[in-house]
C-alpha cells in the first residue's frame, strides 16, 4: 500500500497503541496534522505552549506507564520541548518526540524556522533520529518506541523533514515486538542473596526504577522477607505503601527524621532503582561510610557511578528480585525493626504546628480518596507534598525530580488526566504556576478534573528558604509582589475559582473542588515564612538534619 | 593512568559529535580520538586515549556503551596491545643538515616522502612514546608543520571487538544472556559483573 510520510507515521504510531498525542501545529507538520485529521483515530490534544505538550506526554507516559508521544513544528516548535524533553530524560520518562523539519533542499541554509533539534537534543535524549528519506521512516519510528521504551526508558526524539512526509512509499504494518527484561538467573542472583542474607540492620531503599519495572508488589514481599524498613526516594513514592508500618516516607534533603536516622543506624543499605542523586546521598563519601551497599539497576552506568556498591546487579528489579525471592530465606530482624519503630514515633509532620500546607494537603488525600493522581509543580509544595501526601499506589505521583522543572505540573496533570481519566490533584505554588499558567485553557477547553491546589505564599519559597539558610535573609527577587487575583484568573479562562484562607475553609472548598468534574483553581493562602523541615544541607551527612530554622 | 579504548559504532553522520559532546559534558579528559571505516560497510571503528582513573574508565565505558550507535566497546590491556599512530612533519632542511636528518630518520625507520630545497617531509609510524623521542631529536632543525592522527590500536591473538556483547542485547532482548558467562569468556568490556569495593 503506497502511502505518504506523513499517514505512514500516523499508521506507525497507531501500531504501537498510541491513542493520544499531545502537541502544536505548524508550518513543517503541516501534513502530519492533515494526516492526523482524515485518520480521525488518534486524540490530539493541542496545548497553549509546546513546553505544555511535552509535559503533558510526560505526565501521561508517568501515570500510564506508556510511552507519551509529542509533535511540534520546527524551529520554536522545537526548541519549546526541550525543557520538557530533559524533564523526562533526567526522570526517565518514556516519551518520543516528533518535530518537522524543512525539507532537504532547505536544510542547513538557515531556512525559516529552521533549527538543529537533533544537535540541539542530543544529551538530553536516549537517542534522536533525522529521517531524511522516506524509506527509513517506518522503522525509525518503531525504532525510537523500542529505545523509548525498554532498559532504562527515556525520551527519543525523531526529527522529519517535510519532504519525507510529503512523498510517498510502500508501507507495511507490523506488530510490534514486545520485549521482555533480560530473566536473571539464580547463579547471577546468588551473590545478593548471600549479601541480603548477612544484613543486621537492613534498609530498602525504593527509586523510580522500581515504578518504571513493576516491581512494587516483589518489594513489598521483600520487605517482608527481609524484615527491613522501607524508604523511598522522591521519584519512589507510591512504589510502596506510605500506611504501611514499615515504610518511612521520604528519604533524603526533605526526607523524614526516621529515614535519616535509620539509614545512620543500618549496616546494609538495599538500593533498588535509584541513582543516589545529590538529592538523596547528599554526601557522596559518607553516605555509605561502613555500610554494605546492594544495588539493582536496570542501567550498567548507574553501578558504581555516585555511591560504591559492593554487591551489584545489573538488571530489571522485577526480573532481579523474583529470582532473589525464590533463593531468599525468610529473616528476622525484630530488635532492629523495633528500634526503627522508636524512631518511626518521634517523626514530627507538622514542625511549625501550624502549616497550612499540611493541613490542605491531608484534607485532600482524604476527600480525594484512592482513585487520585497527585501532579507537583517544583519547590517548597512539592516537598510538602512528598512529605504529606499518603502515596499509596505507584503511578500516582507526576513530579519533576531530577531536572527539578518549574512549569511542569501543569502540562503533568494535564497528561495524567488525559492517560487515567482520573481526578488529577495539581499542588504548585505562585511561582511554578505562573510559568505555564496558560496551559488552564488547555485544561478548560478539554474539560478535565483538575483540583489545582496554588499555594500562594507571596514567595519563591524554596529559594528563599535557602536565602534564610545561606544567604543571611538577603531574599533577593524571592518575594512575589504580583497583584494577580487568582479567582479572577481561573474564572476569566472558564474555570471555577476558590480561595482557602483560613482553616475552617479547608474541608468545603475541597470537598467542592474534588467533586467537580472540571478545572477548579484554589487559591491556598501560605504564610511565607513557612519553610521545608526537616532539610540536611547539601552536601553535608545525615546526622546533621536541621528541625528548625528561624 | 592512560587507557585506550577501542569502540565499533555505527558509520553514519552524528556518531562522532555524539561521543565528542558526551566527553565534554561529562568532563572526561581525552588524549586523542580516531576514527575509520572497518571492514563492514555499517561499522566504523573508534579509538579514544583516556587519562583518568579506574572510575573515570568504567564510567566513560559505560556511558559510551549506552549510545545507541556504539555497538561494542573494550578497553585494550597495555600487553595486549598494539598500539600505532603516524606522524607526518615538514621539517627545515637546508642542503647542508640533510645527511644529520637522514641519520636520525634512519635511527627511527621514519621515511623521508618528500624534498624540497630548504624543507623535507618525513614519514614515521609506531608507538606514540616513539614519535614524541622523534620530535624530540628534530625540533632543533625547525618545525614547519606537523599532522598526528592519534592512536589507532588492535588487539593480539584471535578475540576480537566483535565476539563482546552489546549493551543494548544484555538489557532488552528475551533470550537470556548469562553474565557471569560472558565475564568469564572474557566477552563482557567492564572488568566484573559484580564488583567488590576494594578496601579503602
Amino acid at each position: 500500500m503506497k502511502l505518504s510520510g506523513a499517514d505512514i507515521l500516523i499508521r506507525c504510531l497507531l501500531e504501537q497503541g498510541v491513542d493520544t498525542v499531545f502537541g502544536y501545529p505548524g508550518g513543517t507538520v503541516l501534513d502530519i496534522y492533515d494526516a492526523l485529521y482524515r485518520n480521525g483515530e488518534i486524540n490530539h490534544v493541542i496545548t497553549s505552549h509546546e513546553q505544555g505538550a511535552a509535559h503533558a506526554a510526560d505526565g501521561y507516559a508517568r501515570s500510564t506507564g506508556k510511552t507519551g508521544v509529542v509533535i511540534a513544528t520546527s524551529g520554536p516548535g522545537a526548541t519549546n520541548l526541550v525543557t520538557g524533553i530533559a524533564t523526562a530524560y533526567m526522570d526517565s520518562v518514556p516519551m518520543v518526540a516528533i518535530t518537522g523539519n524543512v525539507g532537504l533542499s532547505m536544510l542547513g541554509r538557515d531556512s525559516f524556522q529552521e533549527v538543529d533539534i537533533c544537535g540541539i537534543t542530543m544529551p538530553i535524549t536516549k537517542h534522536n533520529f533525522i529521517v531524511k528519506n522516506i524509506d527509513d521512516l517506518a522503522d525509525t519510528v518503531r525504532e525510537a518506541f523500542r529505545i523509548a521504551s525498554t532498559g532504562r526508558k527515556g525520551p527519543v526524539l525523531v526529527d522529519i523533514l517535510k519532504n519525507v512526509q510529503q512523498a510517498e512509499a510502500e508501507y507495511e504494518p507490523k506488530t510490534p515486538v514486545q520485549y521482555t527484561p533480560r530473566k536473571v538467573s539464580a547463579d547471577s542472583a546468588m551473590p545478593l542473596v548471600n549479601a541480603l542474607q548477612n544484613a543486621k540492620r537492613p534498609l530498602i531503599m525504593v527509586g523510580g526504577g522500581v515504578i518504571a519495572a513493576g516491581a512494587s508488589e516483589q518489594v513489598k514481599e521483600l520487605a517482608e522477607r527481609m524484615d527491613a524498613p522501607v524508604v523511598c526516594t522522591l521519584m519512589g513514592l507510591g512504589a510502596f505503601p506510605a500506611s504501611s508500618p514499615r515504610s518511612l516516607g521520604m528519604m533524603g534533603m526533605h526526607g523524614t527524621l526516621s529515614a535519616a536516622r535509620t539509614c545512620i543506624a543500618a549496616d546494609t543499605i538495599i538500593a533498588l532503582g535509584t541513582r543516589f542523586s545529590d538529592r538523596v546521598a547528599l554526601n557522596r563519601d559518607r553516605f555509605s561510610k561502613d555500610k554494605t551497599v546492594i544495588q539493582i539497576d536496570i542501567e550498567d552506568a548507574e553501578i558504581n557511578k555516585n555511591i560504591k556498591a559492593d554487591v551489584a546487579l545489573m538488571a530489571d528489579v522485577k526480573e532481579a528480585l523474583q529470582t532473589v525471592l525464590t533463593l531468599l530465606p525468610k529473616q528476622e530482624h525484630g530488635e532492629w525493626m523495633q528500634q526503627v519503630a522508636e524512631l518511626k514515633k518521634k517523626d514530627i509532620i507538622d514542625y511549625n504546628g501550624s502549616v497550612m500546607a499540611y493541613k490542605i494537603l491531608t484534607a485532600a488525600a482524604k476527600i480525594g480518596g484512592k482513585d487520585v493522581v497527585v501532579a507537583t509543580d517544583v519547590g517548597q509544595h512539592q516537598m510538602w507534598t512528598a512529605q504529606y501526601y499518603p502515596f499509596e499506589e505507584p503511578r500516582t505521583l507526576c513530579s519533576s525530580g531530577g531536572l527539578g522543572t518549574m512549569g511542569y505540573g501543569f502540562g503533568g496533570a494535564i497528561g495524567a488526566a488525559m492517560g487515567t481519566g482520573k481526578h488529577v490533584i495539581m499542588v504548585t505554588g505562585d511561582g511554578s504556576f505562573n510559568m505555564n499558567l496558560n496551559e488552564l485553557s488547555t485544561a478548560v477547553t478539554q474539560n478535565l478534573p483538575i483540583t489545582i491546589l496554588l499555594m500562594n505564599n507571596k514567595a519563591l519559597g524554596m529559594v528563599r528558604q535557602w536565602q534564610k539558610v545561606f544567604y543571611e535573609r538577603r531574599f533577593s527577587q524571592t518575594n512575589i509582589v504580583k497583584k494577580t487575583d487568582y479567582v479572577k484568573f481561573a474564572e476569566a479562562f472558564g474555570a471555577k475559582g476558590m480561595r482557602i484562607e483560613k482553616d475552617e475553609d479547608i474541608i468545603p472548598v475541597l470537598t467542592e473542588a474534588l467533586n467537580t468534574q472540571s478545572p477548579v483553581l484554589i487559591d491556598c493562602r501560605v504564610d511565607s515564612d513557612e519553610n521545608v523541615l526537616p532539610m540536611i544541607k547539601p552536601n553535608a551527612t545525615y546526622d546533621t538534619v536541621m528541625e528548625k530554622m528561624d | 593512568m592512560q587507557y585506550t579504548i577501542s569502540a565499533l559504532v555505527a558509520n553514519k553522520s552524528g556518531v562522532l559529535m555524539r561521543v565528542s559532546s558526551l566527553f565534554s559534558r561529562r568532563a572526561y579528559n581525552i588524549e586523542s580520538l580516531s576514527v575509520a571505516k572497518t571492514e563492514e560497510e555499517a561499522l566504523s571503528r573508534m579509538t579514544i586515549v583516556l587519562n583518568g582513573d579506574e572510575y573515570v574508565l568504567d564510567q566513560m565505558m559505560k556511558q559510551m556503551d549506552k549510545l545507541v550507535d556504539v555497538k561494542k566497546i573494550i578497553c585494550i590491556g597495555e600487553n595486549e596491545a598494539i598500539a600505532r599512530e603516524l606522524l607526518l612533519v615538514k621539517l627545515n632542511a637546508p642542503a647542508e643538515k640533510r645527511a644529520e636528518i637522514y641519520q636520525i630518520c634512519e635511527i627511527f625507520r621514519a621515511k623521508v616522502d618528500d624534498l624540497y630545497p630548504t624543507s623535507m617531509v618525513v614519514e614515521l609510524t609506531g608507538e606514540s612514546s616513539k614519535l614524541d623521542g622523534f620530535i624530540n631529536m628534530i625540533k632543533d632543525y625547525g618545525i614547519l608543520e606537523m599532522a598526528r592522527t592519534g592512536v589507532t590500536a588492535i588487539t593480539r591473538g584471535n578475540t576480537c571487538i566483535k565476539d563482546m556483547v552489546d549493551y543494548n542485547e544484555k538489557i532488552c532482548d528475551a533470550d537470556e544472556l548469562d553474565l557471569n558467562e560472558c565475564a568469564q569468556t572474557g566477552k563482557r568490556k567492564v572488568p566484573l559483573f559484580i564488583r567488590k569495593r576494594s578496601a579503602e
